[in-house]
């Protein structure tokens, strides 16, 4: 399976060496780290180049990392029937940029790519219908982004006076508290060794 | 005489949020000519609960109940996947006897959720007897889930490094007479269903979806398999004791939803085959990762031992570091592919969990399924793709 893998990182750098940045296998997955301006050709090429046979779009994931420069990530994982195998195509980009839908190649990165323009405002170019998708109709800010608050802006009941569902501020009794129980304690490289005997009977 | 010519003009329906065959909170905009469904425009999102945010603000431990909550009919497959993707970050070995338990449970998970899908489905065109035979099974079913984890349904049982506990011993033995005495029902439902002519004329090529369709759609699972793609992750990337079963993966022909239908039903049994191999070889020893630094000590030792006592304190409080990294990982829910895309910062909680529910992807084709189609189809279209909002929303 790694071996598939090393085999499969070597010759996608060897066809798209301009435009892979890095590429990594951890955890038995290969991460591809692209620019955001070659998104279109390199997934092109995943999906119809006869070794690779990425025919399946699995997700499309936004991270948001506040304290970088460039702040979003987006992270698409494809899948291969053929071939059994499992890519990850990665990038960074800043907050107002503009990334290209890939809803041409893959139909179903429509609702993907609203979800993540949903959660962190990323937009999409060529996207045949960017709308909300997840939050409520009318809402306003992303919620995934890290500096949203956990307890949101409005709240909404109905009301019986109006007879209609209504939103206000939130109003809380307590704030949310958000315990920090992290100790600064490192502890020590100990590592339990696991007995062989222990570890098939005895104790249960 | 002047000639009539109608002009007619197309008529938007709002079908649900509240509608009994919405199977929850969908609320589509259907455009329609006459009774034909022009197209359709899912808007989904009502039951959005914000779990992958929540989940950023918690402890791995307390991060996993979520998952009960996203596909609630087949609870414990969810929580699998998080189980795995934090085994997977933090390169713990889980002990035998827990892969078994957790694969009985995940085949409970699968039958209960097929039970529910086949016989809804079955509701949805007319037919009201199936859910009221399948009902009574799931009840045993969860009470099953109840004996293991002390709930129905919201299990909370598998945890990083294996199960919360041990399951009883007298839980075997009914788990494995209801085994024997499943089959029977399956039989039961297939006679009012499988040749049924009303059944057949509401699914039998309806909602038809083309292999490279169900690629393009992103479709797992059922949806996958009903179009003739041998694909089941429990085969193809096998995890937990997977490899060392024997079970078969039922394919269909046509791809309609009738096919869709009949392989949930030969799944059921093939599940039932898979928990009766578990049954047989449940090997003795102990249900939960040894090391006390993930999985919190017994009841005994609390009373004896101090460091087990610094250690569940530790636990409960800060709950346990996973080391820095990305990870994907996928289990063959009974929907479909259910993964979890986990990152790591190394502290005791989630930077960032992306969930990927199979139903995400089954509802976005909605719109390409039902076109053309009569109104009467869509119900019996979206019974066969198997949504379950808890998941499609999250």
């Amino acid at each position: 399976m790694v071996e598939n893998l090393k085999r499969l990182e070597k010759l996608i750098n060897s066809e798209l060496s301009s435009k892979i940045k890095d590429s990594s296998i951890e955890n038995n997955e290969l991460l591809i780290e692209i620019s955001d301006s070659d998104l279109m050709e390199v997934v092109q090429f995943l999906k119809t180049n006869e070794k690779c046979k990425f025919r399946q779009l699995i997700d499309i994931a936004g991270v948001d990392f506040p304290d970088e420069e460039k702040r979003f990530k987006l992270i698409y994982l494809f899948l291969s029937h053929e071939n059994n195998q499992r890519i990850k195509l990665s990038f960074n980009f800043e907050t107002n940029q503009l990334i290209n839908s890939i809803t041409k190649v893959f139909p179903s990165a429509n609702w993907m790519e609203r979800e993540v323009f949903d959660m962190y405002g990323v937009k999409f170019k060529n996207h045949p219908d960017l709308r909300r998708i997840l939050t409520d109709y009318g809402f306003k800010g992303h919620p995934l982004r890290k500096d949203f608050p956990l307890t949101g802006f409005n709240e909404v009941r109905y009301s019986e006076k109006e007879k209609k569902v209504v939103y206000e501020p939130v109003k809380l009794e307590q704030n949310y508290r958000n315990f920090d129980f992290e100790s600064p304690w490192e502890g020590t490289n100990y590592v339990k060794q696991i007995n062989k005997n222990e570890k098939d009977g005895k104790k249960n | 005489m002047r000639k009539m010519v109608k002009k007619t003009k197309s008529l938007n329906l709002n079908f649900g949020p509240q509608h009994p065959a919405a199977h929850g909170v969908l609320r589509l905009i259907l455009e329609l000519d006459g009774e034909v469904v022009e197209k359709a425009d899912p808007h989904i999102g009502l039951l959005h609960r914000g779990t992958e945010k929540l989940i950023e603000q918690k402890t791995y431990t307390q991060a996993l109940p979520y998952f009960d909550r996203l596909d609630y009919v087949a609870p414990m497959n969810q929580e699998h996947a998080f189980a795995l993707a934090a085994e997977k970050l933090l390169k713990i070995e889980v002990p035998i006897r827990a892969k078994f338990i957790r694969v009985i449970f995940c085949e409970i998970g699968r039958i209960l959720s097929h039970i529910l899908n086949v016989t809804t489905q079955a509701l949805d065109v007319g037919a009201l007897t199936p859910s009221l035979w399948g009902f009574e099974e799931r009840e045993t079913l969860m009470t099953f889930y109840e004996r293991a984890s002390g709930s129905r349904l919201h299990a909370n049982y598998f945890r990083t490094g294996g199960v919360h506990q041990d399951i009883p011993l007298k839980l075997v033995e009914d788990i494995e007479k209801f085994c024997r005495s499943f089959p029977k029902i399956i039989d039961d439902l297939e006679g009012l269903l499988t040749d049924n002519r009303i059944f057949k004329q509401r699914n039998v090529e309806i909602g038809v979806v083309t292999k490279q369709e169900a690629l393009d759609h992103s479709f797992s699972g059922v949806m996958l398999r009903g179009s003739g793609i041998p694909w089941d992750l429990r085969r193809s990337q096998p995890y937990e004791i997977y490899k060392d079963l024997d079970f078969k993966i039922p394919i269909g022909k046509n791809g309609d939803c009738y096919d869709r239908y009949l392989c949930r039903i030969e799944e059921m049994r093939e599940s039932v085959k898979i928990i009766l191999q578990c049954i047989e070889k449940l090997p003795k020893g102990p249900v939960k990762s040894i090391d006390g630094k993930i999985s919190p000590p017994n009841r005994d030792d609390l009373k004896q031992s101090m460091e087990a006592l610094i250690h569940h304190f530790k636990l409960f409080t800060e709950g346990y570091r996973v080391p820095k990294g990305e990870v994907y990982t996928a289990v063959e829910a009974p929907k479909g592919e259910f993964g979890v895309y986990l990152i790591s910062d190394g502290s005791n909680k989630p930077y960032r969990c992306k969930i990927r529910a199979p139903g995400f992807s089954h509802l976005q084709a909605m719109d390409y399924l039902i076109r053309g189609h009569m109104l009467a189809d869509v119900p019996a279209v979206l019974g066969s793709l198997d949504i379950v909002f808890g998941e499609v929303d999250r």
